[in-house]
């Protein structure tokens, strides 16, 4: 894994807020900030979500390509199935 | 904060952007239609010649041998706007994800007959391809053409082709069981079989024509008009009859889609042909033409479809049909 | 039963086989587009979309997001709720932002369609026109949301036909049309790369962040919006460097010099987006130089570590870039402040508050060089004696900005940076070694640029005199000028109600108001 830093943004709302827990579960290193109106999470190589882990936080099933509804923005190599989404740098 | 309304100045300083109000006037309020599509493509002061056609500008009405005094004298009856466009397809695409779910939940295409089904992989899914052929058209329309009441709309209508090239996909792996046999026979066909071959040939030759607004006559007008009603208003239904009804259901978008494109393409030709004698002129000669050619084009489809002996007076009526639709744009043939 | 298909199987299985394989006619002509610029593609299939969105997909999604976007809208101009900005100098930035970028997001979808129609591989083709139809959604989204503000300020009613004509919005204009008129692989490496993959967070993060900061739930909510089409773009100038570089080595020394090119051509016009961010926004949650920090030197420099393995370089002159972010925003800022009787906006000088801040957040340059500037125009001000320039600037002859930038690399920030060349006889004159490249390789190109202030002194603009020429423009009388006395300033008050003050008050009020 490389050093490259890696970043998504979301929208701060309520519907962003399954992909926002399950980013701060599953990236225990990567560092918050909060701005007005979004939150982003940067770490260094990568930085990823399960979709089990945001169908459970939401309560109900959902299609990962859903974040594209709340996702303002990102840096790095997107990596992407049913079951996952994830950023990368090589 | 508590506002105390009444003590605040919030009347409008005006209706309207000035680019709307020489349209519509200036205390009349555009609609979201009107601010979306009027007059905002740029057209002078350009900085450099297009590397790809330097005697042209890079926007230039002179793209077509078609004149008009003014290019927003079209509107689209359907005034679509990004949103009320992509606002009308999901609506649309709902009903078609419930379609396909409901028919591959409850099996319905076990019960569909064998020969059936082979007409649909050697008729249907093959027009994957000349949707894809459609949509090439129609983005070259919205690069080349000129206003964007005009250009919007093939952008709209070349995503639409995409989109149902994949609902025909779609199909083909609904008959394979996610298996792409179909998909793999329909794209050898569409190369080699002599049936696909006078389409595939006239597509190819549309790509090359220069004049943009030709595309069009070609492509969204006689070539949709022939084929759309040959396969989705009357090979299709036909099927019923033969146990084949859920095919109704796979295809109800293209149906749809059909009777909403006519709408925009009539008011199209008429605005156009209305302008001037010279232009009426010039849509004549290119559906006449156009015409010409297409019909023998479509017609070992037709056979496909209908069999030799009912394919000639298929094609003849959905010819006639065409015929005297743009009659009453005031296209004569 | 049948066989479960992943999303990246599904997805290629619904296009799969759909690219056209022209038979009839030459491949040449089918797709005339894609060779004359010398780049070699040996296979279109090596193409992966990485987002995998059908076209269905879009429909539903699109629509979800526009439907959430319309609402904000709708309820915005129901509560007029432009009485809550924090102060109304802000409103200056949305001028700014329908005449100088909402054009370009329109030559974006028409750009766009080009490539859909001459890409010959399906995966970037259909990448290609979803694009083209989210820029055609960013046009009129800005289009919807900036109507209301049309309603209650000045400067915004005819954005469409300003950019084809004024001055500063040939900025923007030329470089659109730079990339427009170059071949597709050009133009998606300008627009899709060095823009929107290197530059345009700069644009839609800090400042829609900003917007939200000062009370303009509309454009932040558009801005967010559309900056997430945006993520698919900046994936698709990124998949796309990635498969040039892949498919052929020859393709490398043309990619890295576009690169380079329009890096400096998109960093050029992001001057404007320098003093929107520093000095239109009453209040900054973050300066241009600190985004520029996180948005172009950590996040290209990560990017331009992945690239290196393909033999690609970070664009050339960047350190120069990251260099001017000390004085960008600020020398930008004094030269609009000189012509605001020529544009459809207002400027300010200022106040302490916001001096302060600046000084904070530029503490090698700020009150070394621009306070003082700041405080003598002030000071010419209160004695009746505003300064501004009665001329017409000197345009550089690539970025059309005029002459303002000066020697920062070269360690001497107070001199003008001048530089020229000689095409066929004739001396053309550029800011920067950047520019100056630029001119030298294509100067063919460059001499054809619609230069405004040539074109004002060829007569081919309305007229001679100013007021002519801001007539020709569709510029009204209370559109520019200083914001202090100002009809924009007059209504804000009318607005709070308030009535007319002394012209220097008018700042402490929005202060206070912005404490509120």
């Amino acid at each position: 894994m490389s050093d490259g830093k890696v970043f998504m943004i979301f929208q701060d709302t309520a519907d962003a807020r399954p992909f926002i827990e399950a980013l701060t579960q599953e990236n225990p290193a990567a560092t918050i900030i909060h701005q007005p109106g979004m939150i982003r999470f940067e770490a260094m190589g990568e930085i990823g979500i399960t979709r089990a882990v945001v169908e459970e936080l939401a309560g109900r099933d959902v299609d990962l390509q859903e974040l594209h509804l709340t996702l303002i923005s990102l840096s790095g190599n997107i990596d992407e199935d049913d079951d996952y989404f994830r950023i990368t740098r090589h | 904060m508590s506002l105390n309304i009444a003590a605040k100045e919030v009347k409008p300083l005006r209706t309207n952007f000035g680019y709307t109000a020489r349209r519509v006037g200036e205390n009349k309020p555009a609609s979201r239609y009107q601010e979306a599509v009027y007059d905002i493509q740029p057209t002078c002061n350009f900085h450099y010649p297009p590397s790809w056609e330097p005697d042209k500008m890079l926007f230039d009405a002179s793209r077509t041998a078609i004149v008009m005094q003014d290019w927003y004298s079209f509107t689209d009856p359907r005034q679509y706007y990004y949103t009320t466009y992509v606002a009308a397809r999901a609506k649309q695409q709902e009903v078609m994800d419930s379609n396909f779910e409901l028919i591959e939940k409850r099996n319905l295409l076990q019960g569909v007959p064998a020969a059936v089904l082979q007409q649909i992989r050697e008729v249907l899914i093959p027009l994957r391809h000349l949707e894809y052929g459609a949509n090439m058209n129609n983005q070259d329309i919205c690069d080349r053409g000129y206003g964007t009441t005009i250009t919007s709309l093939a952008s709209f209508n070349g995503f639409d082709r995409i989109g149902m090239a994949q609902y025909l996909s779609r199909i083909a792996l609904l008959l394979d069981e996610n298996e792409e046999t179909t998909l793999l026979a329909a794209k050898t066909a569409w190369l080699d079989a002599p049936v696909w071959q006078p389409l595939r040939h006239a597509m190819e030759d549309t790509f090359v024509l220069d004049d943009w607004f030709e595309i069009m006559v070609a492509q969204n007008i006689v070539l949709d008009g022939l084929i759309y009603p040959l396969v989705y208003e009357r090979f299709i239904p036909a099927l019923t009859a033969q146990g084949g009804g859920t095919f109704l259901m796979l295809t109800q978008f293209m149906n749809e889609w059909y009777g909403e494109t006519v709408r925009w393409t009539n008011q199209l030709m008429k605005v156009t042909a209305a302008e001037s004698p010279a232009n009426a002129e010039l849509l004549s000669a290119w559906t006449s033409q156009w015409v010409a050619r297409l019909e023998q084009a479509v017609l070992p489809l037709a056979q496909l479809a209908f069999g030799e002996n009912a394919a000639a007076q298929q094609v003849a009526e959905v010819k006639q049909e065409l015929l005297a639709r743009l009659a009453k744009q005031g296209i004569k043939v | 039963m049948a066989k479960k298909l992943n999303m990246r199987k599904r997805y290629e299985l619904l296009t799969r086989g759909l690219g056209w394989e022209p038979t009839y006619q030459s491949k040449e002509k089918v797709f005339s587009n894609e060779s004359y610029e010398g780049i070699k593609i040996t296979d279109w299939s090596k193409w992966e979309d990485p987002f995998r969105l059908t076209i269905d997909a879009y429909w539903k999604y699109q629509a979800e997001k526009d439907k959430k976007l319309y609402a904000v809208m709708d309820s915005f101009a129901q509560n007029n709720a432009h009485l809550n900005l924090a102060d109304a100098t802000y409103v200056n930035a949305l001028k700014l932002f329908i005449q100088g970028v909402t054009p370009l997001e329109y030559q974006a979808h028409r750009g766009f369609a080009r490539l859909a129609r001459q890409f010959s591989g399906e995966g970037a083709q259909i990448a290609c026109q979803m694009q083209s139809l989210d820029e055609l959604r960013h046009t009129q989204t800005q289009i919807h949301t900036i109507s209301h503000y049309n309603k209650h300020f000045n400067g915004m009613h005819d954005p469409f036909h300003m950019h084809d004509r004024v001055w500063y919005l040939s900025v923007p204009k030329s470089y659109f049309d730079d990339a427009k008129s170059a071949g597709p692989f050009e133009f998606i490496t300008s627009v899709s790369f060095a823009f929107e993959y290197l530059l345009t967070n700069l644009l839609f993060v800090p400042f829609m962040s900003g917007a939200a900061f000062n009370g303009d739930m509309a454009t932040v909510t558009f801005g967010f919006s559309a900056q997430s089409d945006e993520s698919r773009h900046m994936t698709l100038g990124l998949e796309l460097i990635k498969f040039l570089l892949e498919q052929h080595e020859d393709n490398i020394p043309i990619v890295q010099g576009w690169i380079d090119k329009h890096f400096w051509r998109a960093y050029r016009v992001l001057a404007l987006v320098s003093a929107m961010q520093d000095y239109m926004l009453p209040e900054s949650p973050m300066s241009w130089k600190e985004a520029w920090e996180i948005y172009f030197v950590e996040n290209a420099g990560a990017l331009f570590n992945d690239l290196a393995r393909y033999g690609l370089r970070m664009p050339k002159y960047h350190e120069q870039a990251t260099a001017e972010a000390e004085h960008l925003s600020h020398q930008v800022w004094g030269t609009l402040y000189n012509y605001a009787h020529a544009a459809s906006m207002h400027f300010w000088l200022p106040d302490e508050k916001k001096m302060d801040w600046l000084s904070e957040k530029y503490p090698n340059t700020f009150d070394k060089y621009y306070r003082p500037r700041y405080e003598m125009w002030a000071q010419m001000a209160k004695e009746g004696k505003r300064f501004q320039n009665g001329g017409l600037p000197q345009l550089c002859q690539v970025c059309q900005v005029p002459m303002l930038f000066t020697e920062v690399s070269k360690d001497d920030p107070m001199q003008i940076s001048y530089r020229s060349s000689e095409f066929n006889g004739e001396k053309f004159h550029t800011c920067s070694d950047g520019c100056k490249d630029i001119f030298d390789h294509e100067p063919e190109k460059y001499v054809h640029a619609w230069l405004p202030v040539h074109q004002i002194f060829q007569g081919n603009c309305g007229g001679a005199a100013i007021p002519d020429i801001l007539n020709w423009y569709h510029f009204k009388p209370e559109d520019g000028g200083d914001y202090a006395g100002s009809a924009d300033e007059t209504r804000w008050k009318a607005m709070h109600g308030e009535t007319t003050g002394a012209a220097s008050s008018d700042t402490e009020s929005a202060e206070e108001k912005a404490a509120a």
